[in-house]
């Protein structure tokens, strides 16, 4: 069932086109990863979600209610992080992190302080003295530590160390085996790799990719290197192989999953010594998607 | 060659100077420009000694004394009045200034990381911090020179050029003492914000030391750099020694903040910091609070404001009567009535000014909600379970009871000051009824801005010009003889002038209303428009 549904939404600020029919449905316990390059969108949709945006035509449900009449119901059961947190420079981050817990409709005391240890911040310094990767913490413990049902983060980790992204990364495991959602926006792709389930590309205010991880790795291809003992004839002539490239003794290719069988085969017949194949990253399937398009920044 | 720890400081001195070009400017000229607009007016409004005398008898009252410092009362001259009534109160404002440019400088920059990027390059220690202090001591002689000269160019004949030099004299070496205060300061507190209370509260405590002196024991006086200040009996004695002093001062307090500055690491301050409340209260734990907490400090200095506001109206009124009976331009700003005493009239006019006054600050509560909104704290609180209504809500209802607080502090301070000077006691009730009817004019003032906010928030400090329109159109409206329909645009000309006039209720009832549909309307806006990204 889908938790969050979005249907042909629009959102223009005078002329400019910021969202161009944009379609995403995130599924309960699902994680959603939200990625696209600065611009395309992500903050955009997430504002109209929030309901600090109004959309200009087209729908959003939020549990299948409308996000701008019943944001306050929604929000009672939905945390948001921003990228960039902005707090109030005289108030401790501890208190901070109470006010927007209890402002969701409160959450348990004991997750807060277990979480506040895990993120290692000290409740008790000022806002003004905090740096941007304890400022997101602030706003991560408190999502966190809500009782919430589903989890907006507008590329929350970027300002976080790596032991700090691990714990992160933990939090977001966690909510999902409570059959909760997260709805992720990030540029870190090996993040949004390792954790989603679900993901959907934007660019230039419309959804062009979207579907299960596993099934879009099927559109990508697959980087083999290959140390032979003496050359193949054949290989160039086959259907879904790309740069192809020979160095020596040492031999790479991009194949596509389908020519895959037949590569190998091929391969096999010339004495291998030495075979790696990398999986199709996300970076691929995204870089192909942008420098397909001419850029297409913006 | 200058010792390593300041090396480079030459080309710091050209970049603070480059960057406080225009702030510094603006601050000497406001303060030059409120220096000399003054003599010029008392020479007109106190045209002979007879209207002097008057004046230095109403000022023979320790609240005074209190407020302004002893002054050469029994030879009251232009020079003497302009001295008395102005050079104290103008040092506290270029002491401000000195806090303010230095705090600026030495934990502000720290603070917002710039310091950290000189402090890479090959500059020394304490280049900064020197660099920042020669920068001042260049300010405060310019500052000196500019008020010296231009008083004395004013040509007024009990000012001539010794004591003109010795007034611009006293305000530049203010100066450099706040600005050694602001320099220690920033050594000690552990944010800039701190450091700038410190300095602030050391200013203000002068001030409050020099006035228990002035009025009592004469040695506390002493102890206090502000009491320097009106010993230098400008235009009268002549004094340079306090000038020495307090320059012998500035330049201790330099040298202490630069030992200072070589102790201490970067962005700590010497004494130890406070660490805050690791939870939040329950009372901050709501929208409200939430609003109430974030302006707690500003409400507090707003309040003692306005009651010491009150306090000074309050205390001329004893001599009133006799004061401006003889004075025909005052007479004039207050407007002619048949049958009603002069006290009552001052006291209505007193009214206007002081609910004027008390507006400032709910204006300001209610202008935050798009200061948050502009600095993007408020997607943070909408996307928690908060609706827009009672966000908006909450900061009208704190502006709307900071605005009726304000009022009732200024009115307690004009009761309390005016029954002890005036022979007849003044009766609480009716003066708090006067400022009372100003409450509609001002929640319709609170609403135009809640309307804004909802509507047009772009144009929401329009809202202070209409303030402004409002103060010009009714303090001054009778001396420019202006029509009575400029008066009837702003809400404040429809109030009944008590106690000059009668009470009604009907235009009191129709600002009500006018002032719920402002606000209902405002809300109206607010809920349908889109938030502003930070």
């Amino acid at each position: 069932m889908a938790v969050l549904e979005i249907r042909e939404l629009t959102k223009k600020f005078g002329t400019y086109q910021a969202l161009n029919g944009v379609n995403l449905d995130v599924n309960g316990g699902e994680i959603f990863g939200f990625i696209g390059p600065n611009g395309a969108g992500k903050s955009t949709t997430i504002r109209v979600l929030l309901g600090i945006l109004r959309a200009t035509s087209g729908q959003a449900q939020i549990f299948g209610k409308e996000v701008w009449r019943d944001a306050v119901d929604i929000h009672k059961r939905i945390a948001y992080v921003p990228g960039d947190v902005h707090l109030w420079p005289n108030l401790t981050g501890g208190e901070v992190i109470d006010l927007w817990v209890k402002l969701k409709g409160g959450g348990s005391r004991q997750k807060r302080d277990l979480l506040v240890q895990q993120y290692d911040l000290d409740p008790t310094k000022k806002c003004r003295t905090y740096s941007k990767g304890n400022r997101q913490k602030v706003a991560l413990i408190a999502a966190f530590a809500s009782d919430s049902d589903l989890f907006i983060l507008d590329e929350p980790t970027s300002g976080l160390d790596p032991l700090m992204e691990q714990v992160f990364q933990d939090c977001v495991m966690d909510v999902k085996k409570q059959g909760k959602s997260v709805l992720l926006s990030s540029h870190i792709l090996s993040e949004v790799e390792r954790l989603c389930d679900t993901i959907g590309i934007i660019r230039q205010g419309k959804i062009i990719e979207s579907g299960a991880m596993r099934q879009l790795r099927h559109l990508t291809r697959t980087h083999v290197k290959a140390e032979l003992r003496q050359p193949v004839p054949g290989l160039a002539q086959l259907d879904g192989i790309h740069a192809l490239a020979a160095e020596g003794s040492i031999l790479s290719f991009e194949a596509e999953s389908e020519a895959m069988d037949a590569a190998i085969r091929q391969l096999s017949q010339c004495g291998i010594v030495k075979l790696e194949c990398s999986p199709p990253t996300l970076e691929d399937l995204f870089m192909r998607h942008y420098e397909g398009a001419g850029g297409g920044v913006r | 060659m200058l010792h390593p720890l300041w090396a480079s400081t030459g080309r710091l001195i050209g970049i603070i100077a480059r960057l406080d070009r225009l702030r510094a400017l603006l601050w000497l000229l406001g303060i030059a420009a409120f220096t000399l607009i003054v003599p010029p007016a008392l020479s007109e409004l106190y045209g002979t000694q007879a209207l002097r005398d008057e004046m230095a008898a109403t000022m023979t009252n320790p609240a005074m004394t209190a407020m302004l410092g002893p002054g050469a009362l029994e030879r009251y001259t232009v020079g003497a009045m302009t001295a008395h009534q102005m050079l104290l109160i103008t040092a506290l404002v270029v002491g401000l200034m000195a806090i303010l440019l230095v705090a600026r400088h030495t934990r502000g920059d720290e603070e917002e990381g710039r310091l950290e990027l000189i402090r890479s390059l090959p500059v020394g220690r304490l280049s900064w911090l020197g660099a920042v202090l020669v920068v001042q001591l260049a300010v405060f002689t310019l500052l000196a020179s500019v008020t010296g000269f231009g008083l004395a160019l004013l040509g007024v004949d009990s000012m001539d050029l010794e004591g003109s030099l010795l007034y611009g004299a006293v305000l530049g070496a203010t100066g450099l003492v706040f600005a050694g205060v602001a320099a220690i300061c920033a050594q000690l507190a552990d944010s800039s914000r701190a450091a700038v209370g410190y300095a602030v509260a050391v200013l203000l405590l002068c001030y409050l030391a020099r006035a228990v002196g002035d009025v009592g024991d004469m040695a506390l006086s002493w102890l206090s750099p502000l009491g320097w200040v009106t010993k230098t009996s400008v235009y009268a004695a002549n004094n340079w020694g306090p000038v020495g002093l307090l320059i012998a001062l500035a330049m201790l307090l330099f040298l202490a903040a630069h030992g200072l500055n070589a102790n201490r690491d970067m962005n700590q301050g010497l004494l130890p910091s406070r660490p805050g409340r690791p939870r939040a209260s329950r009372f901050l734990q709501r929208p409200l609070g939430l609003v109430l907490r974030l302006q707690r400090a500003g409400l507090w200095a707003w309040a003692v404001g306005m009651y010491v506001l009150g306090i000074s109206y309050g205390s001329i009124l004893g001599d009133l009567e006799r004061f401006l009976g003889n004075n025909e331009m005052l007479g004039q700003l207050l407007g002619e009535a048949e049958g009603v005493t002069i006290t009552d009239q001052f006291i209505a006019m007193l009214m206007i000014v002081l609910a004027l006054s008390a507006t400032i600050p709910p204006l300001l509560t209610v202008h935050r909600l798009r200061g948050e909104e502009k600095k993007g704290r408020l997607d943070s609180l909408l996307a928690g379970a908060v609706s827009r209504s009672r966000l908006l809500g909450s900061y009208m209802v704190t502006g709307a009871g900071n605005g009726m607080l304000m009022l009732s502090m200024a009115t307690l301070g004009l009761w309390t000051a005016g029954n002890a000077v005036l022979a007849d006691g003044l009766p609480f009730g009716t003066l708090y009824g006067s400022a009372a009817a100003y409450v509609p004019a001002m929640l319709v003032m609170i609403g135009l801005s809640v309307l804004l906010t909802g509507w047009f928030p772009k144009l929401l400090q329009l809202n202070w010009l209409f303030l402004l329109y409002s103060f010009v159109v009714l303090y001054m409206g009778d001396l420019f003889q202006l029509p009575e329909w400029m008066r009837q645009l702003t809400p404040y000309g429809h109030v009944p002038r008590t106690p000059m006039e009668e009470m009604a209720p009907l235009p009191l009832i129709g600002l009500g209303v006018l002032a719920l549909a402002l606000t209902a309307a405002g809300f109206i806006g607010f809920n349908r428009r889109d938030l502003d990204a930070s």
